[in-house]
């Protein structure tokens, strides 16, 4: 399945990577998501472990299951105000 | 209830006259604006980045939940994003109510959930032409086990 993943700010300009289409195996929750991710690109291995992720515009959690044209935003620590 | 993010300047006038209503006894205005210090650097300015379509509706349900828990039904609340300059005005938030204790409750627990859980990062330009994205606060919203 294919599913869009998203960065912003610090993370974006850590990997160079604003928004990347990635295939991942049916199923996959956003933290292995995330490991197939670092596996297959040297750009993502600099980003924290378990970062904070939103999937379809709202926070969740890394085991949270994935399906196919979901979009996973990886969000540093807000800073808003 | 208003809830918006935009590139544009903020019309602060604007934000207050979405509250308004015959039912108020009182309006408070928050604005939050650029300075140009923080942690003993000199700061020429700002970019704000977010995700702007969770932002903003985080920032509605942070408005619809404020008015909930104070009884107040007239708020608006408007978050720049972009590039901002010394003094911009980067949030206001409007907040309409029949006392003043309810307004400024409101207004006061908005920018206070602002802070931990809207999606937007700011990065500070400085004096020597460098800048850095500011720590934050990570969202304590859901469970992320």
């Amino acid at each position: 399945m294919r599913i869009r993943l998203l960065l912003f700010a610090l993370y974006r300009d850590i990997t160079g990577v604003d928004e990347l289409d990635i295939d991942v195996s049916e199923g996959s929750t956003a933290a292995a998501a995330l490991r197939t991710l670092r596996e297959r690109d040297a750009r993502f291995g600099a980003l924290p472990e378990r970062p904070v992720v939103a999937v379809n515009r709202e926070y969740a959690a890394l085991d949270a299951q994935l399906r196919d044209g979901d979009e996973l935003a990886l969000l540093p620590p807000v800073a808003g105000g | 209830m208003y809830a918006r993010i935009t590139s544009d300047p903020i019309d602060t006038a604007d934000v207050l006259g979405r509250v308004a209503a015959p039912s108020n006894g009182a309006a408070v205005l928050f604005i939050g604006t650029v300075r140009d210090e923080n942690e003993g650097r000199r700061v020429h300015g700002m970019r704000y980045d977010a995700y702007v379509d969770m932002a903003e509706r985080v920032l509605g349900e942070i408005a619809a939940e404020a008015g909930r828990r104070a009884g107040v039904d007239h708020i608006a609340v408007v978050h720049r994003i972009g590039e901002l300059a010394l003094g911009d005005v980067s949030v206001a938030i409007a907040v309409g109510a029949p006392h003043r204790a309810e307004s400024f409750d409101a207004a006061r627990w908005i920018i206070e959930q602002i802070k931990v859980r809207l999606p937007v990062w700011k990065q500070e330009h400085y004096a020597g032409g460098e800048s850095e994205w500011l720590a934050g606060t990570v969202p304590p919203a859901v469970d992320r086990a």
